[in-house]
């Protein structure tokens, strides 16, 4: 029998591996679900899931891919700052160096890169998300607070990232970029002299950017996505939709997290990684010339995620397209959660039959006639010649907001009236075609604007040669 | 203690509120000390400092010239008299180059257009180009980077003459 054999003394591995995790991965239900709710880092689900809410097309997985690449960002951040001097010009000597001349440096610089801007679309999804299953609703409502103030932040990590390779495209779309802070009322040119550490974009710069980007921002994200975590299991796990089978059985489907829910995560993260290693192989990030600052590009674009403000600046006085527009739009989504507050639909894609329908009818509106509108405001409508004596932040400004908000306004009460819309599917309504015109304007600034911006066809697009 | 004296504040209240003051006190210090630290700093001798920019008759009337250094152009306008124009489109911070052929300051970036005096003649520009503080000594014109002008519309009185 083995068991009277003498035990051989356990290897300094095998000891250290029994301090760690003393018992392994218990083999029944029981010691699995001990092992979620005694661990630190998978404490933060539950020990057993209901199998709706891992049902694959409910979350998408976004919550945790954004977390995935927030490892990536963080991993690949550290180790590039090794070879990272925020000086200019050595900062650019330093990209060239890392590009051509470190082991792994273009792989690790382009992982970096990619992963970035993979974030900004997968937490933007992920607020698509919550949005349209209404799981922002009571007592999710901090949860959001803390989702969109990350988002926030994730933009400032790209926004401040974006300089640091200090070349040309760097230069000009954080200087296109920090511009608009000095639109802010009254203290615009004080706030934008302290962004940028003097006059202009400068060494200064770059050094407040790079350690905004290294040190306090990540600091911030990692905080709050911790909370946030926290918050998910503190508020009662996902939202999950009330089947009609589950009013008729009251208690749920559940399976162990270990192993159902890890190993899908694990595939889930395997997979992304395998993708975006792939991807970075392949697709270089971006590099331009030096930074010359005596030398814009035509055109000068933001940074790709603000080109959608950048649209709305060619269209609007700056003092509404800079900053009322999206103080409105930030206040707006913040306050979402307190205006849409039917519990029933918690958890249902689109809130009901009529939402789904809705949701469609607003996004086919927003696509067709947001491009209608910047073609005309482009060609016909020029209030500042019409009305040659006005200020033009009355004529450029206030004017076409009213032009668009009244349309707007009779929108929603026709909606109203003719599908007997109830207030959550209203602000689905409004809040969807509001996106989906800030994602047609984004698209257009990124597309359709070519030299002294004008509009072009992206296949027709003229190169200027500097 | 009565409720209707006025100096009824409790002790405790009265600690509270002295607590909540000094705490107040102490993050708007911490909060200032911050922004001070990072103000920015000029360094001498480069952009933000007096620049010469060369002597008058190097400008001949009608004239646009870059001084790169400085940030700026050197207008001579018909008269003989003189402008010193940052080369910064006033709408989103683009360098401004001028355009000898069609007589004006174009901006790539968004197409704003400029005259001569920086005038805006096409928008989205809000306001004509700033200036900075000319002066002409010996014969040396000088130009003071530090000083940045905004302003609203161009009038005879920001031109200097030698």
């Amino acid at each position: 029998m083995e068991e009277q054999t003498p035990q051989p003394e356990p290897s300094l591995f095998e000891r250290m591996r029994k301090r760690l995790t003393p018992e392994g991965i218990p083999a029944d239900d029981r010691g699995r679900m001990r092992m979620v709710m005694e661990s630190l880092v998978l404490h933060i689900h539950p020990a057993k899931v209901e199998t709706t809410s891992m049902k694959w097309t409910y979350t998408w997985g976004l919550g945790g891919l954004s977390a995935l690449l927030m490892t990536i960002l963080g991993g690949t951040g550290i180790i590039l700052i090794n070879n990272y001097t925020p000086a200019a010009p050595q900062a650019y000597l330093d990209i060239l160096e890392i590009n051509s001349n470190v082991w792994f440096g273009e792989l690790i610089r382009n992982l970096h890169h990619w992963s970035a801007n993979l974030l900004i679309v997968v937490t933007v999804l992920h607020l698509i998300r919550v949005f349209v299953t209404g799981a922002y609703r009571p007592p999710r409502e901090l949860n959001w607070l803390i989702g969109v103030a990350m988002l926030l932040l994730v933009l400032g990590a790209n926004f401040t990232g974006y300089l640091l390779p200090w070349d040309q495209l760097a230069y000009w779309a954080i200087t296109v970029g920090t511009s608009i802070i000095s639109y802010v009322p009254l203290i615009g040119q004080w706030l934008t002299q302290l962004v940028l550490g003097g006059p202009e974009v400068g060494a200064n710069t770059l050094l407040n950017f790079y350690s905004m980007h290294i040190s306090f921002i990540p600091l911030a994200i990692f905080g709050l996505m911790s909370y946030h975590f926290w918050r998910v299991r503190k508020d009662g796990g996902l939202t999950i939709p009330k089947s009609s089978k589950q009013i008729e059985d009251p208690k749920p489907e559940r399976v162990t997290t270990i192993p159902n829910l890890t190993n899908r995560e694990m595939i889930f993260a395997l997979a992304w990684t395998a993708a975006l290693l792939l991807f970075s192989m392949l697709v270089p990030a971006p590099l331009e010339g030096i930074a010359n600052s005596a030398l814009s590009p035509n055109p000068a674009k933001a940074p790709w995620y603000f080109m959608g403000l950048q649209e709305l600046l060619l269209h609007f006085h700056p003092l509404v397209g800079a900053i009322i527009i999206p103080s409105l739009a930030i206040a707006g989504i913040f306050l979402l959660p307190f205006f849409d507050l039917n519990l029933k639909s918690v958890g249902v894609y689109f809130r009901s039959q009529r939402g789904r329908a809705l949701t469609i009818l607003a996004v086919g509106i927003a696509l067709i006639a947001t491009p209608i509108w910047v073609l005309l405001d482009e060609y016909l409508l020029n209030w500042t010649l019409w009305l040659p004596t006005w200020d033009t932040l009355i004529s450029n400004g206030l004017i076409p907001l009213a032009v668009i908000a009244l349309p707007l306004i009779l929108l929603d009460d026709r909606i109203h009236k003719i599908f007997q819309a109830d207030t959550e599917e209203r602000v689905l309504f409004i809040a969807t075609f509001l996106f989906t015109a800030f994602i047609v304007l984004t698209l257009i600034g990124i597309y359709f604007r070519g030299p002294g911006m004008n509009l072009y066809f992206p296949w027709n697009m003229p190169v200027v040669v500097h | 203690m009565t409720e209707t004296s006025p100096s009824s504040l409790s002790r405790r209240d009265f600690l509270k509120l002295t607590w909540a003051f000094f705490g107040g006190v102490v993050a708007v210090e911490t909060a200032g000390v911050f922004l001070a630290y990072l103000q920015p700093r000029l360094a001498e001798g480069e952009f933000g400092s007096v620049i010469t920019a060369g002597l008058v008759d190097d400008f001949p009337a009608n004239s646009v010239t870059h001084i790169p250094n400085g940030r700026f152009y050197i207008v001579r306008i018909g008269d003989g008299g003189f402008l010193a124009v940052y080369h910064r489109c006033t709408h989103l911070g683009c360098t401004v180059p001028w355009d000898a052929t069609a007589q004006k300051f174009v901006c790539p970036c968004h197409n704003s257009q400029f005259d001569q005096q920086g005038t805006v003649e096409n928008p989205p520009a809000p306001r004509p180009l700033d200036l900075f503080a000319l002066t002409i000594e010996n014969g040396e014109v000088k130009v003071d980077t530090g000083d940045i002008i905004q302003r609203q519309t161009y009038d005879m009185a920001q031109v200097i003459y030698p």
